[in-house]
């Protein structure tokens, strides 16, 4: 057998793991009866489905021609991911300020083209924008100076 | 109908106030811009500002998120047309003749004609809300849980169906959008599914972290697996206002395109990007003479440009009186109600008169603004265009970051919208669209809901879905609209009007 279509291939076995994977832990919960259904019958089912269907988009990429999967480019990908979770590993500890110049440095590592003035100049404006909107206008709760500089911070008028 | 103009100058009474003018002026500006923009669409502007609105009054952040919605199809036909960059996906097919009547120096009409279109569009499209939406609701009003079930069915179905790409894929995003949806709390017997012994599991997965994993970082790390196409600008904008002669020669298809818009819009899957390429395939056959399409004929501009305004407006139609999504747009536009406290459905319009009439009222005054303000500042826009997408995408990071966090200020959520941008980046891939699955997540609780409720009214049998009339109307719909789609002749057709483009 010779796969077709790549892309529905490696779709469709997606589709079953999920179904499947659904049904599975759907088992920890009691099913009811479908007069009073439980917490377990409502994805039970519909994992089945989605089971059943992505076997049939398997199924399918042995019959009909399609496009192979283009490649995964996996350096914008794992620069922007490991920035995003830095951010939050450092949003409370260290506040906006800081996480931000990681997020964006890294971020910004992830392209094509990394002009450390240009990044630099970025982060300032988009931190001062961030501060003053989200934080000053809109109040919203997000700490922004680290924890060990709260006070100075406060007194300088950027704390929350 | 007798109580149309008390409505509307009700409507109007709330839409002129100061702080609302501001707000939907905000809203279509933003709109504009991210139209503008190519590789940032109104999903992912409207789900990194939802934070922003929790602060605002209900009727305000709704009238500035709608506006971003239909301000960003004006701003996509800017680009379409000037530079070819379509930055709006709907405006794809304005770029085919926009485009040409650039490069022959004839920029200026084809911009103010899709400026025009669109006013006129959107203003028959908000008259079109007033007069439909109220009898529609009030027959969603005598819907029990047995008709919201079929009823969601057949919105799923018909979104699918109307949407682009392979059909069962999309079936099957729908199915896990569902599923994904079930996560969390089962508000019956309180059994945390899913959670994985994670509390933060058990509250469920917030839409705007999939909507911003999903749509905006992954859509991010999808650009950059490109380098960049830089927009090269080198055309003459001329005078703005179309001749005389070009305005007559466009009426016919701008009323086309607005009627054709309006209808398709309603549909569930429905809105801006189907009646746009609807609005140009009917525009190519039936249009006299037809000898110029392709090839800068301002016709090819006023009609999908008409079209897609009309649909973006009127696709609030099953939003406001059902309560059911037709596009990720308005599964975000849901959300943003329930943020708001208030439980989409056909009672808004009744329990809440000024926020229904004043976001109705909203749009025709936002409509004004983006004619008002987008011609004179074309200018700015173009400028705006030659900003390179290294400069914009950290910007877009730290937005979804910010307002992802501020949703429930937990970076836990943050972490989640990694493991969707990641999964949104493999369907990327793998040609699964991710609207289908953002509908899904959004009606999987609702579905669960109802689908309980009426099998509990039915003593489990199932067949009530078929024997209580109007739900097994809906659900014939829904079966014949997936016959018709898999028919192989319309399965050609189907494929050939998306392509067409």
């Amino acid at each position: 057998m010779k796969i077709k279509a790549p892309k529905d291939f490696w779709a469709g076995l997606m589709f079953v793991a999920f179904g499947i994977g659904f049904m599975i832990v759907a088992r920890n919960y009691a099913m009811g009866t479908a007069v009073r259904m439980g917490p377990a019958y409502f994805p039970t089912v519909l994992g089945g489905i989605l089971a059943v269907i992505g076997l049939a988009i398997f199924a399918k990429s042995f019959v009909t021609n399609g496009p192979p999967v283009p490649r995964f480019v996996l350096r914008p990908m794992t620069f922007i991911i490991v920035a995003i979770v830095l951010f939050g590993v450092f949003l409370k500890p260290l506040g906006l300020i800081v996480s931000a110049a990681i997020l964006i440095g890294l971020g910004a590592l992830g392209g094509h083209e990394f002009k450390s003035k240009e990044v630099a100049i970025l982060y300032a404006v988009l931190v001062v924008f961030s501060v003053a909107v989200f934080v000053k206008g809109l109040g919203l709760p997000i700490p922004t100076c680290p924890l060990f500089l709260d006070d100075t911070c406060r007194r300088i008028g950027i704390g929350m | 109908m007798e109580g149309l103009i008390p409505n509307l100058a009700l409507g109007f009474g709330v839409a002129l106030t100061p702080l609302n003018l501001l707000y939907c002026f905000g809203g279509v500006l933003l709109g504009t811009l991210v139209g503008v923009l190519p590789g940032i669409g109104p999903v992912a502007t409207i789900a990194m500002l939802l934070p922003v609105t929790f602060t605002l009054p209900p009727v305000s952040a709704l009238i500035m998120l709608a506006g971003i919605y239909y301000g960003a199809q004006y701003g996509g036909s800017t680009t379409a047309i000037l530079v070819n960059l379509p930055g709006e996906s709907a405006s794809v097919v304005t770029a085919l003749d926009g485009y040409k009547m650039a490069r022959q120096g004839r920029a200026g009409p084809a911009l103010g004609m899709a400026a025009i279109g669109s006013f006129f569009a959107g203003c028959v499209a908000t008259v079109v809300i007033a007069l439909f939406a109220p009898p529609l609701a009030e027959v969603a009003l005598k819907f029990g849980p047995t008709e919201y079930f079929s009823l969601m069915v057949l919105g799923l179905i018909a979104a699918t169906v109307l949407a682009h790409g392979s059909l069962i894929k999309a079936i099957a995003m729908v199915l896990l959008g569902l599923l994904l949806g079930l996560i969390g709390t089962d508000v019956n017997s309180g059994v945390a599914r899913y959670s994985f012994g994670i509390s933060e599991l058990s509250d469920g997965i917030g839409f705007v972290t999939v909507a911003m994993g999903m749509f905006g970082i992954a859509e991010i790390v999808a650009n950059l697996d490109h380098k960049e196409a830089r927009a090269v600008f080198d055309v003459k904008i001329g005078r703005l206002l179309p001749s005389r002669e070009e305005l007559i020669y466009c009426i016919p298809s701008v009323l086309r395109g607005t009627v054709l818009g309006s209808a398709l819009g309603i549909l569930p899957g429905g809105g801006a990007l189907l009646a746009s390429f609807a609005a140009y395939t009917l525009e190519k056959k039936t249009a006299k003479p037809p000898r110029n399409f392709g090839n800068g004929d301002i016709r090819g501009v006023a009609a999908p440009e008409s079209a897609n305004n009309a649909g973006a407006q009127t696709s609030f139609i099953p939003l406001l009186t059902l309560g059911i999504p037709s596009n990720p747009v308005m599964a975000l536009m849901i959300g943003a109600m329930m943020i708001q406290g208030i439980a989409p459905g056909p009672q808004v319009m009744t329990e809440r008169p000024q926020l229904f009439w004043g976001m109705i009222a909203s749009m025709w005054v936002g409509n004004l603004m983006l004619v008002i303000l987008n011609l004179p500042l074309i200018g700015m826009w173009i400028k705006l265009l030659t900003v390179p997408y290294r400069m914009l995408y950290p910007a877009i990071l730290l937005f979804c970051c910010i307002g992802v966090y501020s949703v429930n200020n937990t970076s836990f959520d943050i972490y989640m919208m990694c493991i969707f941008a990641v999964l949104g980046y493999v369907c990327v891939k793998l040609e699964c669209e991710p609207a289908p699955l953002i509908l899904g997540f959004i009606l999987g609780p609702m579905m669960e809901e109802n689908l309980r409720r009426a099998m509990l009214l039915s003593r489990g049998d199932p067949s009530v879905f078929f024997t209580k009339p109007i739900s097994a109307v809906l659900l014939g719909i829904a079966f014949i609209l997936l016959l018709i789609v898999m028919a192989p002749s319309v399965k050609k057709k189907r494929e050939e009007a998306f392509l067409e483009a």
